[in-house]
Formats: structure tokens, C-alpha cells, sequence
């Protein structure tokens, strides 16, 4: 059979690692966010969106969350929610039912305000260009700044 | 005999769903977007399919974290739009072919593709939002009924590992065996959906690589053994994290077999995140093509 894919585990997963901005939703990532993807997934009934917008604390403390988690989802902060083992699609369940549509809220884990995002994205989208690997990013600045440091500084190259 | 005899794929951004449901298909943002899926209805005026088999990525709504399967075949008779956190969308259920899923499902087990068997699932956007690009009507609008029973293949791509690219392909032969030793005289479309490049979380969202996904589009004629083996590295790093959907595409072109000609192409940057790509191909009978 051809091999087209790394058959070990470890060497699989180190590789997302590597690449800059974002987070795969590993094994790791799926168990520890597991009660906070279930209670996103809950909002796909009318009526758990309403007692959740009515009381959220309350809701929110009828899953076995950390705090850390609990916090993320009242502050709608989707990067600290992914932290948390979120995963974007079951999230989706939670800035659907703030009528939030996915640009801005896949916008607001940029750093970028609103109209800011929806240009780039008007203007072709963020380049791949210097975003592909962490690794490169790294030896792209050490190659900038090497000339500057030399020849007295010893420059690490990581 | 049921034959497949085209390939579609399609991306299926949520919000051109929306879009619809608000009638907002001619606001200048959506025209071109739109106005790209005209060809293809036109085109399936004269070639109507009796059955879609549709692959697509359930997104966290009929399956949620406690069962995650690899590949999932719908067999029921009909599939219920679902309830994705702002209330289903409204559409026509979805008509299936239990007899020609459940034929698929026994050949591609018997072929060594342990499928699971579901027999009660709602569809969310990955699935109707296709629906309604290719067999809308002409003014966008849903129609009362779909005009061809789907059969859904769900994938798994939000959980990693997703299947291989090699693995999507080969069960598309698989499927292509199946369908071809139905016997009722059956038009089968497959369409692969999702992608192209896009990344919808993290600093790197918004994410588009219109050269990769150019050449993706190119190769699903030219060298499609090439893409079988693409690992999921190179789509995560060159497409953004959820371009790793495409892998259902090759699903779509494996069931196609070696020889195809692409009809008609359609790419479009942006649909809110998403780079969109939209390609026909049919499948060209490797004696015909023999004979000439």
C-alpha cells in the first residue's frame, strides 16, 4: 500500500505545531475541551438558547467547565475558547445564537476590528506568504539580522 | 446499470445560505458569486441526475463529540434540515435513495470500506448549501422540492485525523464499484463540497492561496495522482486550517476514474472567509474514448 501520510503519531501532530496562528483540534484539544464543545452543541435547541441568553452563569455552571472556560464564553473570546479545547464548528452554535456572523467572529481572532478584516478580505485574503511555518519565520529574521550582529555577536539560530 | 456520469464540487460557505433565506443573491458582493453556478443549471437542464451522492463535512450538528465517525453513509428515506443555532434553515427535506445507500454501504464494506450505516441524521449548511447552488432555481431562490434524491457521505474533517487524501480517492473507486453494480438505470452524480482555502480561527484566519487552489482546480484533470497524495501538512500550512475539507473532493474524483473533462470552472475570492471554487467534470468512458 503507498504510504501517503506520516504512520507515526507523534511526528503527525508535531508537524501542526509548527504552523503559525493557529491550533489543530488534535485528540488532546477534543478531550480537553469536550464539555465546552457539548455545551456549544446544546444551543442548537430554541430552547437552551433562550434559558442560556436569560442566565448564563447559570448555564454555564450546569457543565463540568473549568472556569477558565466559563470565563472565555462570557467574554466571547473565541481564541481563549479554542485554548480551552474549543473547536470552531461547535462554537459556531455560540456566535450563532449572538446573530454574529461567522466573518466577525473568525475576524475578531485576528487582532483586527471588523472593517479591517472584511478589506483584506475584500483586497484577496491574508497571503500565505511568511505565515506557512514558524520555523522559517525564525531563520527569515535570524537571515535580516545576522549581517547587523556580525561579527562580534554570536547569533543563535533557532 | 446506475452509472455516475459527472463530478461536481462546490464550496458550502454558510453564508450564501443565508444569502438566500434573505434574498439577498443580487446585492453587488453576491452577484458574482452567484451568477458563477448559472452554467451548471443550465447545464443540468439536459442532464438532470436520478441520484446525488453527496460528500460532505457534518459541521458539529448531526454528530457531535460523542460519536465521530470517519465515513458516514446516509441510508434513511429522507434527512431533516438542521438546527445549527439559528433555527433550520428553510429548505425541502432532502429525499434519499435508501436502496442504492444501503446497496453502497454493503459493496464498500464487502470492498473493505467499513462505512457506518445512519439512519437518522438532519443536514446542516455543508450539505443544502450545495443543494442550492446547483439545483436552485434560476433566481436563486430555494425550490418547493429538490429535483433529485440525495445520498449523503459525511466525512470527518474536524477532528483530527481526518482520512487521508489516498484513503478519499480510493473509496471513491470503492463507491464507483458499488453504484456500477446496481442494477435499476440509475444517472448518479458525485460531488465532492467544502474548501478551497480559507481559515476560520486564530491570528491566521482569512487566510486564501489563490495559486495553491488554482493549481488543485487544474490538477483534478491533469494529474489528480498527484493530489491523492498530498499530505494534511500542506493543506493546513498552504490552504488555512480548514482547507483540509478538499480531501472530500478526491473522494468525488476518485469516483470519476482516470479520464475526465472539465465542463465548466468557477473561483471567486472572497465569500466572507472562503475562497470558493466550483468545478463540473464528466467522466469519460475509457472504450469511447478508445474508439475515436
Amino acid at each position: 500500500m503507498t504510504r501517503t501520510m506520516p504512520r507515526d503519531v507523534a511526528a503527525y501532530l508535531a508537524e501542526f505545531e509548527d504552523i503559525p496562528g493557529t491550533r489543530v483540534f488534535t485528540a488532546n484539544r477534543a478531550r480537553q475541551g469536550y464539555h465546552l464543545n457539548q455545551f456549544a452543541m446544546s444551543l442548537m435547541k430554541a430552547p437552551n438558547r433562550e434559558r442560556f441568553l436569560a442566565d448564563e452563569d447559570a448555564y454555564l455552571a450546569e457543565w463540568p467547565m473549568t472556569e477558565e472556560a466559563r470565563a472565555a464564553v462570557r467574554a466571547r473570546d473565541y481564541n481563549a475558547m479554542i485554548d480551552c479545547g474549543g473547536n470552531i464548528y461547535f462554537l459556531a452554535k455560540l456566535f450563532s445564537t449572538d446573530k454574529q456572523s461567522f466573518q466577525d467572529a473568525a475576524g475578531s481572532m485576528t487582532g483586527m476590528t471588523r472593517d479591517e478584516y472584511a478589506a483584506m478580505m475584500i483586497a484577496g485574503g491574508r497571503s500565505v506568504e511568511g505565515v506557512r511555518s514558524k520555523k522559517d519565520a525564525l531563520a527569515a529574521v535570524a537571515a535580516v539580522a545576522e549581517p547587523l550582529s556580525a561579527p562580534t555577536t554570536d547569533t543563535e539560530s533557532n | 446499470m446506475a452509472r455516475i456520469t459527472h463530478g461536481l464540487t462546490t464550496s458550502h460557505i454558510p453564508a450564501i445560505g443565508a444569502m438566500i433565506d434573505q434574498g439577498r443573491t443580487t446585492d453587488a458582493y453576491w452577484q458574482p458569486i452567484f451568477a458563477g453556478f448559472d452554467w451548471t443549471k443550465n447545464y443540468l437542464d439536459e442532464h438532470m441526475p436520478d441520484v446525488v451522492i453527496l460528500v460532505y463535512n457534518d459541521h458539529a450538528s448531526a454528530f457531535d463529540m460523542k460519536v465521530i465517525p470517519t465515513f458516514a453513509i446516509g441510508c434513511a428515506d429522507e434527512f431533516q434540515p438542521a438546527d445549527e443555532g439559528w433555527g433550520p434553515r428553510p429548505v425541502p427535506v432532502v429525499k434519499g435513495h435508501a436502496d442504492l445507500a444501503w446497496h453502497i454501504a454493503q459493496s464498500c464494506i464487502l470492498d473493505e470500506f467499513d462505512m457506518t450505516i445512519i439512519n437518522e441524521m438532519d443536514v446542516d449548511h455543508g450539505l443544502t448549501v450545495p443543494l442550492n447552488v446547483i439545483l436552485g432555481n434560476k433566481d436563486n431562490s430555494t425550490p418547493a422540492a429538490w429535483p433529485t434524491r440525495v445520498i449523503p457521505i459525511a466525512v470527518n474533517v474536524v477532528t483530527y485525523p481526518p482520512p487521508s487524501g489516498n484513503r478519499c480517492y480510493a473509496l471513491g473507486e470503492a463507491i464507483a464499484r458499488a453504484v456500477e453494480s446496481y442494477p435499476e438505470d440509475l444517472n448518479v452524480h458525485i460531488w465532492g463540497t467544502g474548501g478551497m482555502s480559507h481559515q476560520l480561527q486564530g491570528p491566521r484566519a482569512g487566510l486564501i492561496n489563490k495559486e495553491w487552489d488554482q493549481r488543485f482546480l487544474d490538477d483534478l484533470t491533469r494529474d489528480p495522482q498527484r493530489l491523492r497524495h498530498l499530505e494534511h501538512i500542506e493543506y493546513l500550512r498552504e490552504t488555512g486550517s480548514e482547507g483540509i475539507e478538499m480531501v472530500m473532493w478526491l473522494i468525488m474524483r476518485g469516483a470519476l476514474g482516470e479520464s475526465v473533462t472539465e465542463l465548466h470552472r468557477h473561483y471567486h475570492v472572497p465569500c466572507s472567509n472562503t475562497a470558493l471554487g466550483h468545478i463540473v467534470l464528466r467522466k469519460e468512458e475509457p472504450e469511447l474514448v478508445a474508439a475515436e
